[in-house]
Protein backbone atom coordinates (compact mmCIF):
# COMPACT_ATOMS: atom_id res chain seq x y z
CA UNK A 1 0.00 0.00 0.00
CA UNK A 2 1.10 3.44 -0.72
CA UNK A 3 2.08 5.37 2.07
CA UNK A 4 -0.50 8.05 2.93
CA UNK A 5 2.04 10.82 3.98
CA UNK A 6 4.94 12.55 2.25
CA UNK A 7 7.57 12.85 5.35
CA UNK A 8 6.82 10.57 8.87
CA UNK A 9 8.86 11.49 12.00
CA UNK A 10 9.11 9.51 14.59
CA UNK A 11 10.67 10.13 18.33
CA UNK A 12 13.31 12.51 15.71
CA UNK A 13 15.72 14.30 17.64
CA UNK A 14 18.35 16.67 16.41
CA UNK A 15 21.55 17.03 18.16
CA UNK A 16 24.42 19.14 18.30
CA UNK A 17 27.18 17.88 19.78
CA UNK A 18 25.71 17.78 23.45
CA UNK A 19 23.09 19.47 22.95
CA UNK A 20 20.05 18.70 22.03
CA UNK A 21 18.29 21.39 19.56
CA UNK A 22 14.68 19.20 18.78
CA UNK A 23 13.44 16.82 20.49
CA UNK A 24 11.13 13.82 20.03
CA UNK A 25 8.63 14.99 17.06
CA UNK A 26 6.26 13.16 15.85
CA UNK A 27 4.51 14.47 12.74
CA UNK A 28 2.63 13.36 9.78
CA UNK A 29 2.97 15.44 7.02
CA UNK A 30 0.02 15.12 4.56
CA UNK A 31 0.94 14.90 0.53
CA UNK A 32 0.31 17.78 -1.42
CA UNK A 33 -1.23 19.87 1.80
CA UNK A 34 0.90 22.81 2.73
CA UNK A 35 2.10 22.79 6.61
CA UNK A 36 2.95 25.78 8.30
CA UNK A 37 5.69 24.93 11.63
CA UNK A 38 5.16 28.22 13.65
CA UNK A 39 6.82 29.24 17.18
CA UNK A 40 8.94 31.32 18.84
CA UNK A 41 12.48 32.40 17.38
CA UNK A 42 14.87 29.88 18.56
CA UNK A 43 12.33 26.76 18.61
CA UNK A 44 13.73 25.03 16.29
CA UNK A 45 11.46 25.55 13.61
CA UNK A 46 14.10 26.05 11.06
CA UNK A 47 16.98 23.28 12.53
CA UNK A 48 13.51 20.70 11.73
CA UNK A 49 12.82 22.10 8.26
CA UNK A 50 16.37 21.41 7.51
CA UNK A 51 16.10 17.68 8.97
CA UNK A 52 13.76 17.45 6.48
CA UNK A 53 16.70 17.14 3.05
CA UNK A 54 19.71 16.71 5.36
CA UNK A 55 20.79 19.88 5.02
CA UNK A 56 21.89 19.97 9.08
CA UNK A 57 24.43 17.01 7.76
CA UNK A 58 26.65 20.34 6.57
CA UNK A 59 26.75 21.24 10.33
CA UNK A 60 29.62 19.74 12.21
CA UNK A 61 28.75 17.37 15.25
CA UNK A 62 24.94 17.29 14.31
CA UNK A 63 23.32 14.16 14.13
CA UNK A 64 19.90 13.03 14.56
CA UNK A 65 18.00 10.40 16.47
CA UNK A 66 14.82 8.81 15.67
CA UNK A 67 13.37 8.79 12.52
CA UNK A 68 12.48 10.36 9.21
CA UNK A 69 10.35 8.70 6.75
CA UNK A 70 10.13 10.17 3.19
CA UNK A 71 7.54 8.16 1.56
CA UNK A 72 7.82 5.39 4.25
CA UNK A 73 11.23 4.99 3.54
CA UNK A 74 13.95 6.19 6.20
CA UNK A 75 15.78 9.25 5.18
CA UNK A 76 18.62 8.42 6.87
CA UNK A 77 19.40 5.12 6.08
CA UNK A 78 22.58 3.84 5.28
CA UNK A 79 21.98 3.50 1.84
CA UNK A 80 20.21 7.18 0.96
CA UNK A 81 22.54 9.51 -0.58
CA UNK A 82 22.20 13.20 0.48
CA UNK A 83 22.62 14.64 -2.78
CA UNK A 84 19.92 12.45 -4.20
CA UNK A 85 17.55 13.33 -1.19
CA UNK A 86 17.95 17.00 -1.97
CA UNK A 87 16.97 16.61 -4.92
CA UNK A 88 13.42 14.96 -4.37
CA UNK A 89 12.99 17.59 -1.26
CA UNK A 90 13.99 21.21 -2.70
CA UNK A 91 14.33 24.30 -0.87
CA UNK A 92 13.20 27.48 -0.73
CA UNK A 93 15.49 30.21 1.71
CA UNK A 94 14.43 32.92 3.24
CA UNK A 95 16.37 35.76 1.05
CA UNK A 96 16.46 35.08 -2.54
CA UNK A 97 19.57 33.24 -3.64
CA UNK A 98 19.73 33.53 -7.60
CA UNK A 99 22.93 32.22 -9.09
CA UNK A 100 24.92 35.31 -10.46
CA UNK A 101 23.46 33.97 -14.11
CA UNK A 102 21.02 35.04 -16.21
CA UNK A 103 17.79 34.00 -15.40
CA UNK A 104 17.36 31.34 -18.17
CA UNK A 105 20.66 29.63 -16.56
CA UNK A 106 19.54 29.73 -12.80
CA UNK A 107 17.05 27.37 -13.63
CA UNK A 108 18.32 25.89 -16.72
CA UNK A 109 22.11 24.75 -14.46
CA UNK A 110 20.43 22.37 -11.41
CA UNK A 111 18.50 20.80 -14.05
CA UNK A 112 22.07 19.94 -16.07
CA UNK A 113 23.92 18.82 -13.32
CA UNK A 114 20.68 16.44 -12.53
CA UNK A 115 21.43 14.50 -16.16
CA UNK A 116 18.16 16.54 -17.61
CA UNK A 117 18.69 15.36 -21.14
CA UNK A 118 15.20 16.91 -22.16
CA UNK A 119 14.06 20.16 -24.12
CA UNK A 120 16.08 22.55 -22.13
CA UNK A 121 14.00 25.78 -23.27
CA UNK A 122 10.12 24.08 -22.64
CA UNK A 123 11.86 23.22 -19.30
CA UNK A 124 12.76 26.64 -18.80
CA UNK A 125 9.39 28.40 -19.49
CA UNK A 126 7.76 25.42 -17.85
CA UNK A 127 9.48 26.24 -14.45
CA UNK A 128 9.00 29.85 -15.06
CA UNK A 129 4.75 29.30 -15.64
CA UNK A 130 4.78 26.96 -12.88
CA UNK A 131 6.35 29.83 -10.34
CA UNK A 132 3.97 32.28 -11.93
CA UNK A 133 7.21 34.31 -13.02
CA UNK A 134 6.91 33.95 -16.64
CA UNK A 135 4.98 36.77 -18.14
CA UNK A 136 7.11 38.81 -16.30
CA UNK A 137 10.93 37.40 -17.98
CA UNK A 138 10.41 35.98 -21.08
CA UNK A 139 11.63 38.80 -22.77
CA UNK A 140 14.54 39.22 -20.91
CA UNK A 141 15.88 35.51 -20.38
CA UNK A 142 19.33 35.82 -21.47
CA UNK A 143 19.57 39.04 -18.28
CA UNK A 144 21.15 39.09 -14.83
CA UNK A 145 18.47 37.26 -12.34
CA UNK A 146 19.66 40.28 -9.74
CA UNK A 147 18.23 42.71 -12.12
CA UNK A 148 14.85 40.91 -10.81
CA UNK A 149 12.99 42.34 -7.87
CA UNK A 150 13.29 40.67 -4.38
CA UNK A 151 9.51 38.77 -5.35
CA UNK A 152 11.04 38.03 -8.37
CA UNK A 153 14.16 36.85 -7.61
CA UNK A 154 12.67 34.23 -4.83
CA UNK A 155 9.97 33.19 -7.60
CA UNK A 156 12.73 32.63 -9.27
CA UNK A 157 14.33 30.23 -7.12
CA UNK A 158 10.87 28.54 -6.68
CA UNK A 159 11.08 27.68 -10.06
CA UNK A 160 14.60 26.55 -9.66
CA UNK A 161 13.66 24.28 -6.96
CA UNK A 162 10.36 23.36 -9.57
CA UNK A 163 12.49 22.38 -12.52
CA UNK A 164 14.43 19.31 -11.02
CA UNK A 165 10.80 17.90 -9.71
CA UNK A 166 10.91 17.40 -6.21
CA UNK A 167 8.39 15.44 -4.47
CA UNK A 168 8.11 17.86 -1.67
CA UNK A 169 9.00 21.92 -1.36
CA UNK A 170 10.87 23.15 2.18
CA UNK A 171 10.31 26.74 2.02
CA UNK A 172 12.09 28.59 5.49
CA UNK A 173 10.40 31.83 5.88
CA UNK A 174 10.24 32.52 1.86
CA UNK A 175 8.06 35.54 2.35
CA UNK A 176 10.12 37.66 5.07
CA UNK A 177 12.20 39.90 3.07
CA UNK A 178 9.55 40.76 0.48
CA UNK A 179 6.82 43.39 0.24
CA UNK A 180 3.28 42.64 0.92
CA UNK A 181 2.29 42.12 -2.77
CA UNK A 182 5.21 39.87 -3.65
CA UNK A 183 4.13 38.23 -0.70
CA UNK A 184 0.77 37.58 -0.95
CA UNK A 185 1.73 36.07 -4.79
CA UNK A 186 3.71 33.55 -3.16
CA UNK A 187 1.37 32.50 -1.14
CA UNK A 188 -1.10 32.43 -4.00
CA UNK A 189 1.99 30.55 -5.94
CA UNK A 190 1.85 27.95 -3.26
CA UNK A 191 -1.79 26.95 -3.37
CA UNK A 192 -1.22 26.18 -6.98
CA UNK A 193 2.17 24.43 -6.07
CA UNK A 194 0.26 22.32 -3.38
CA UNK A 195 -1.67 20.50 -6.53
CA UNK A 196 1.57 18.68 -7.46
CA UNK A 197 3.76 18.76 -4.61
CA UNK A 198 3.95 18.81 -0.71
CA UNK A 199 4.71 21.67 0.69
CA UNK A 200 6.30 22.43 4.64
CA UNK A 201 6.65 26.16 5.32
CA UNK A 202 8.39 27.71 8.21
CA UNK A 203 7.03 31.02 9.36
CA UNK A 204 7.12 33.97 11.80
CA UNK A 205 3.96 35.56 10.74
CA UNK A 206 1.13 33.55 11.64
CA UNK A 207 -1.21 34.95 9.31
CA UNK A 208 0.56 33.56 6.62
CA UNK A 209 0.56 30.28 8.60
CA UNK A 210 -3.27 31.03 9.08
CA UNK A 211 -3.86 32.13 5.58
CA UNK A 212 -1.93 29.66 3.56
CA UNK A 213 -1.30 26.48 4.84
CA UNK A 214 -3.77 23.14 5.78
CA UNK A 215 -2.41 22.00 8.40
CA UNK A 216 0.42 23.65 11.38
CA UNK A 217 2.19 22.30 13.49
CA UNK A 218 3.26 24.58 17.01
CA UNK A 219 7.04 24.35 18.33
CA UNK A 220 8.26 25.44 21.53
CA UNK A 221 11.21 25.09 23.72
CA UNK A 222 10.99 22.91 27.26
CA UNK A 223 13.26 23.63 29.85
CA UNK A 224 16.37 22.22 28.60
CA UNK A 225 16.19 24.45 25.52
CA UNK A 226 15.20 21.70 23.41
CA UNK A 227 12.06 22.33 20.86
CA UNK A 228 9.54 20.06 19.99
CA UNK A 229 6.39 20.16 18.59
CA UNK A 230 3.38 20.90 21.23
CA UNK A 231 0.73 20.96 19.31
CA UNK A 232 -0.19 19.60 15.49
CA UNK A 233 -3.85 20.08 13.75
CA UNK A 234 -5.60 21.36 11.25
CA UNK A 235 -4.83 25.21 10.46
CA UNK A 236 -8.32 26.37 10.86
CA UNK A 237 -8.84 24.67 14.47
CA UNK A 238 -5.17 25.98 15.51
CA UNK A 239 -6.04 29.80 14.82
CA UNK A 240 -10.06 29.58 16.16
CA UNK A 241 -9.50 27.30 19.12
CA UNK A 242 -6.38 25.58 20.11
CA UNK A 243 -6.22 22.40 22.70
CA UNK A 244 -2.85 23.84 23.89
CA UNK A 245 -2.91 27.11 26.56
CA UNK A 246 0.83 28.02 24.90
CA UNK A 247 -0.35 27.42 21.33
CA UNK A 248 -3.33 30.37 22.58
CA UNK A 249 -0.46 32.47 23.93
CA UNK A 250 1.09 32.21 21.09
CA UNK A 251 -1.14 32.92 18.43
CA UNK A 252 -3.20 35.35 20.60
CA UNK A 253 0.49 37.56 21.23
CA UNK A 254 0.35 36.97 24.99
CA UNK A 255 4.29 35.88 24.32
CA UNK A 256 6.85 34.92 21.58
CA UNK B 1 3.21 43.65 28.52
CA UNK B 2 2.48 42.67 25.19
CA UNK B 3 -1.20 43.02 24.88
CA UNK B 4 -1.79 46.18 27.27
CA UNK B 5 -3.31 48.48 24.25
CA UNK B 6 -5.73 45.40 23.17
CA UNK B 7 -6.29 44.18 26.98
CA UNK B 8 -7.72 47.77 27.34
CA UNK B 9 -9.52 47.95 24.22
CA UNK B 10 -11.20 44.76 24.39
CA UNK B 11 -12.63 45.85 27.80
CA UNK B 12 -14.03 49.11 26.70
CA UNK B 13 -16.14 46.83 24.29
CA UNK B 14 -16.82 44.76 26.77
CA UNK B 15 -18.00 47.98 28.94
CA UNK B 16 -20.35 48.82 25.90
CA UNK B 17 -22.13 45.70 25.56
CA UNK B 18 -22.94 46.21 29.17
CA UNK B 19 -23.90 49.71 28.31
CA UNK B 20 -26.18 48.75 24.93
CA UNK B 21 -27.62 46.02 27.17
CA UNK B 22 -28.78 47.97 30.25
CA UNK B 23 -30.42 50.52 27.58
CA UNK B 24 -31.85 47.09 26.44
CA UNK B 25 -33.32 46.23 29.73
CA UNK B 26 -34.34 50.09 30.61
CA UNK B 27 -36.46 50.05 27.20
CA UNK B 28 -38.53 46.81 28.00
CA UNK B 29 -39.26 47.87 31.34
CA UNK B 30 -40.56 51.04 30.22
CA UNK B 31 -42.05 49.97 27.46
CA UNK B 32 -44.49 47.86 29.60
CA UNK B 33 -44.65 50.08 32.39
CA UNK B 34 -46.16 52.97 30.00
CA UNK B 35 -48.69 50.82 28.46
CA UNK B 36 -49.42 50.12 31.84
CA UNK B 37 -50.26 53.14 32.25
CA UNK B 38 -51.72 53.53 28.64
CA UNK B 39 -48.32 56.78 28.34
CA UNK B 40 -48.24 57.77 24.81
CA UNK B 41 -45.77 60.65 25.74
CA UNK B 42 -43.84 57.75 27.43
CA UNK B 43 -43.83 55.33 24.79
CA UNK B 44 -42.70 58.27 22.25
CA UNK B 45 -39.44 58.40 24.35
CA UNK B 46 -39.13 54.97 23.95
CA UNK B 47 -38.78 55.78 20.27
CA UNK B 48 -36.50 58.21 20.44
CA UNK B 49 -34.55 55.94 23.01
CA UNK B 50 -34.67 53.40 20.17
CA UNK B 51 -32.40 55.40 18.34
CA UNK B 52 -29.86 55.83 20.17
CA UNK B 53 -29.99 52.07 20.98
CA UNK B 54 -29.38 51.40 17.09
CA UNK B 55 -26.77 54.01 17.13
CA UNK B 56 -24.66 52.29 19.96
CA UNK B 57 -24.58 49.21 18.45
CA UNK B 58 -23.17 51.00 15.09
CA UNK B 59 -20.73 52.57 17.38
CA UNK B 60 -19.26 49.08 18.62
CA UNK B 61 -20.05 46.87 15.79
CA UNK B 62 -17.83 50.05 13.77
CA UNK B 63 -15.28 49.29 17.38
CA UNK B 64 -15.24 45.59 16.71
CA UNK B 65 -14.24 45.90 12.69
CA UNK B 66 -11.58 48.44 13.76
CA UNK B 67 -10.00 45.85 16.38
CA UNK B 68 -10.61 43.05 13.86
CA UNK B 69 -8.69 44.76 10.86
CA UNK B 70 -6.03 46.00 13.39
CA UNK B 71 -5.12 43.15 16.17
CA UNK B 72 -6.24 40.30 13.32
CA UNK B 73 -7.28 38.45 16.55
CA UNK B 74 -6.74 34.63 16.71
CA UNK B 75 -8.31 32.14 19.02
CA UNK B 76 -9.82 33.27 21.80
CA UNK B 77 -10.17 36.99 21.05
CA UNK B 78 -11.40 36.01 17.21
CA UNK B 79 -13.72 33.75 18.85
CA UNK B 80 -14.65 36.86 21.85
CA UNK B 81 -15.19 39.68 18.90
CA UNK B 82 -16.89 37.97 16.60
CA UNK B 83 -19.31 36.48 18.98
CA UNK B 84 -19.80 39.98 20.70
CA UNK B 85 -20.67 41.16 17.11
CA UNK B 86 -23.89 38.54 17.11
CA UNK B 87 -24.28 39.71 20.78
CA UNK B 88 -25.17 43.38 20.09
CA UNK B 89 -27.51 42.77 17.03
CA UNK B 90 -29.44 40.31 19.81
CA UNK B 91 -29.01 43.42 21.62
CA UNK B 92 -30.46 45.59 19.63
CA UNK B 93 -33.40 43.30 18.07
CA UNK B 94 -34.67 43.23 21.85
CA UNK B 95 -34.34 47.04 21.74
CA UNK B 96 -36.93 46.70 18.37
CA UNK B 97 -39.53 44.58 20.63
CA UNK B 98 -39.59 47.19 23.31
CA UNK B 99 -40.14 49.55 19.88
CA UNK B 100 -42.84 47.62 18.98
CA UNK B 101 -44.58 47.30 22.41
CA UNK B 102 -44.15 51.42 22.16
CA UNK B 103 -46.06 51.25 18.86
CA UNK B 104 -48.64 49.26 19.60
CA UNK B 105 -49.71 51.65 22.86
CA UNK B 106 -48.86 54.14 20.51
CA UNK B 107 -51.76 52.76 18.04
CA UNK B 108 -54.41 52.25 20.62
CA UNK B 109 -54.74 55.95 21.30
CA UNK B 110 -57.25 56.26 24.05
CA UNK B 111 -58.61 52.97 23.59
CA UNK B 112 -58.51 51.27 26.92
CA UNK B 113 -56.80 48.34 27.68
CA UNK B 114 -58.66 44.84 27.37
CA UNK B 115 -58.00 43.52 31.15
CA UNK B 116 -55.43 45.20 33.98
CA UNK B 117 -51.37 44.06 33.23
CA UNK B 118 -50.43 41.25 35.25
CA UNK B 119 -48.65 38.40 33.50
CA UNK B 120 -47.07 41.29 30.86
CA UNK B 121 -45.15 42.88 33.77
CA UNK B 122 -43.61 39.94 35.17
CA UNK B 123 -42.85 38.57 31.38
CA UNK B 124 -41.06 41.29 30.95
CA UNK B 125 -39.36 41.43 34.25
CA UNK B 126 -38.14 38.13 33.90
CA UNK B 127 -37.00 38.54 30.32
CA UNK B 128 -35.06 41.38 31.71
CA UNK B 129 -34.02 39.21 34.88
CA UNK B 130 -32.72 37.20 32.25
CA UNK B 131 -31.10 39.07 29.74
CA UNK B 132 -28.93 40.36 32.95
CA UNK B 133 -27.45 37.70 34.02
CA UNK B 134 -27.14 36.33 30.87
CA UNK B 135 -24.72 39.45 30.28
CA UNK B 136 -23.10 39.39 33.06
CA UNK B 137 -22.06 35.64 32.02
CA UNK B 138 -21.01 36.54 29.22
CA UNK B 139 -18.48 39.39 30.62
CA UNK B 140 -16.96 36.59 33.19
CA UNK B 141 -17.65 33.73 30.64
CA UNK B 142 -19.49 31.72 33.26
CA UNK B 143 -20.01 28.67 31.34
CA UNK B 144 -22.05 27.02 33.73
CA UNK B 145 -25.13 30.00 34.04
CA UNK B 146 -24.58 30.26 30.09
CA UNK B 147 -25.89 26.58 30.01
CA UNK B 148 -28.43 27.04 32.85
CA UNK B 149 -29.76 30.33 32.25
CA UNK B 150 -31.90 29.38 28.79
CA UNK B 151 -34.26 26.68 30.68
CA UNK B 152 -35.76 29.41 32.58
CA UNK B 153 -37.15 30.38 29.09
CA UNK B 154 -39.74 27.92 29.97
CA UNK B 155 -41.37 30.49 32.61
CA UNK B 156 -41.70 33.16 30.31
CA UNK B 157 -43.41 30.45 27.85
CA UNK B 158 -45.58 29.49 30.46
CA UNK B 159 -46.70 32.94 30.99
CA UNK B 160 -47.34 33.78 27.37
CA UNK B 161 -49.32 30.71 26.97
CA UNK B 162 -51.20 31.67 29.89
CA UNK B 163 -51.68 34.88 28.82
CA UNK B 164 -52.75 33.58 25.55
CA UNK B 165 -55.36 31.33 27.13
CA UNK B 166 -56.89 34.03 29.20
CA UNK B 167 -56.83 36.54 25.85
CA UNK B 168 -58.89 33.47 24.42
CA UNK B 169 -61.89 33.56 26.79
CA UNK B 170 -62.27 37.33 26.21
CA UNK B 171 -62.33 36.89 22.51
CA UNK B 172 -64.86 33.31 22.99
CA UNK B 173 -66.64 35.96 25.24
CA UNK B 174 -67.12 38.62 23.21
CA UNK B 175 -65.83 38.81 19.32
CA UNK B 176 -65.84 42.40 19.62
CA UNK B 177 -62.74 42.47 21.60
CA UNK B 178 -60.70 40.30 18.84
CA UNK B 179 -58.42 43.67 18.15
CA UNK B 180 -57.59 44.66 21.40
CA UNK B 181 -57.20 41.03 22.56
CA UNK B 182 -54.65 41.07 19.41
CA UNK B 183 -53.00 44.28 20.82
CA UNK B 184 -52.06 41.74 24.20
CA UNK B 185 -51.55 38.90 22.36
CA UNK B 186 -48.62 40.82 20.23
CA UNK B 187 -47.35 42.83 23.23
CA UNK B 188 -46.13 39.31 25.13
CA UNK B 189 -45.30 37.61 22.14
CA UNK B 190 -42.32 40.47 21.54
CA UNK B 191 -41.63 39.66 25.37
CA UNK B 192 -41.52 35.79 24.63
CA UNK B 193 -38.74 36.96 22.08
CA UNK B 194 -36.50 38.63 24.39
CA UNK B 195 -36.34 35.69 26.30
CA UNK B 196 -35.47 33.44 23.17
CA UNK B 197 -33.08 35.80 22.09
CA UNK B 198 -31.10 35.65 25.75
CA UNK B 199 -30.71 31.90 24.38
CA UNK B 200 -28.86 32.86 21.70
CA UNK B 201 -26.36 35.54 24.05
CA UNK B 202 -25.70 32.27 26.09
CA UNK B 203 -24.66 30.25 23.42
CA UNK B 204 -22.22 32.56 21.82
CA UNK B 205 -21.13 33.31 25.72
CA UNK B 206 -20.37 29.00 25.57
CA UNK B 207 -18.71 29.48 21.97
CA UNK B 208 -16.44 32.31 23.55
CA UNK B 209 -15.04 29.92 26.57
CA UNK B 210 -14.85 26.11 24.70
CA UNK B 211 -14.92 26.82 21.06
CA UNK B 212 -17.96 24.54 21.21
CA UNK B 213 -20.73 26.40 18.93
CA UNK B 214 -23.81 24.86 19.01
CA UNK B 215 -27.77 25.48 20.13
CA UNK B 216 -28.62 24.67 23.63
CA UNK B 217 -31.15 22.84 23.36
CA UNK B 218 -34.39 25.01 23.29
CA UNK B 219 -37.93 23.99 25.10
CA UNK B 220 -39.35 25.94 22.59
CA UNK B 221 -40.26 22.64 20.17
CA UNK B 222 -42.10 21.08 22.74
CA UNK B 223 -44.08 24.31 23.45
CA UNK B 224 -45.17 25.07 20.30
CA UNK B 225 -46.13 20.96 20.11
CA UNK B 226 -48.23 21.23 22.89
CA UNK B 227 -50.14 24.08 21.28
CA UNK B 228 -51.05 22.14 18.31
CA UNK B 229 -52.62 19.27 20.04
CA UNK B 230 -54.83 21.10 22.67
Amino acid sequence: MENHYAIETNNLSIHYGKFTAVKDVNLKIERQKITAIIGPSGCGKSTLLRAFNRMNDFVPGSYVTGEVLLHGQNLYGRNVDPVEARRRIGMVFQKPNPFPKSIHENIAWGARINGFKGNMDELVENSLRGAALWDEVKDKLKESAYALSGGQQQRLCIARTIAIQPEIILMDEPASALDPISTLRIEELMQELKRNYTIIIVTHNMQQAARASDKTAMMMIDDQRAGTVIEYDNTNKLFTNPKEKRTEDYVTGRFG
Amino acid sequence: MLRKTFESEIQQVKDDVLMLGSMVEQAILNTVEALKKRDLKASEEILKADRLINKKRFDIENKLMILIATQQPMAHDLRLLASTMEIISELERMGDYAKGIANINIRMGDEALLKPLIDIPRMAQKGVDMLHRALTAFINEDVETARTLPVEDDEVDALYNQIYRELMTFVIQDPKTIERANWLLWVAHNLERVADRVTNICERTIFIATGEMGEIKSTDDEFWKQQKHE
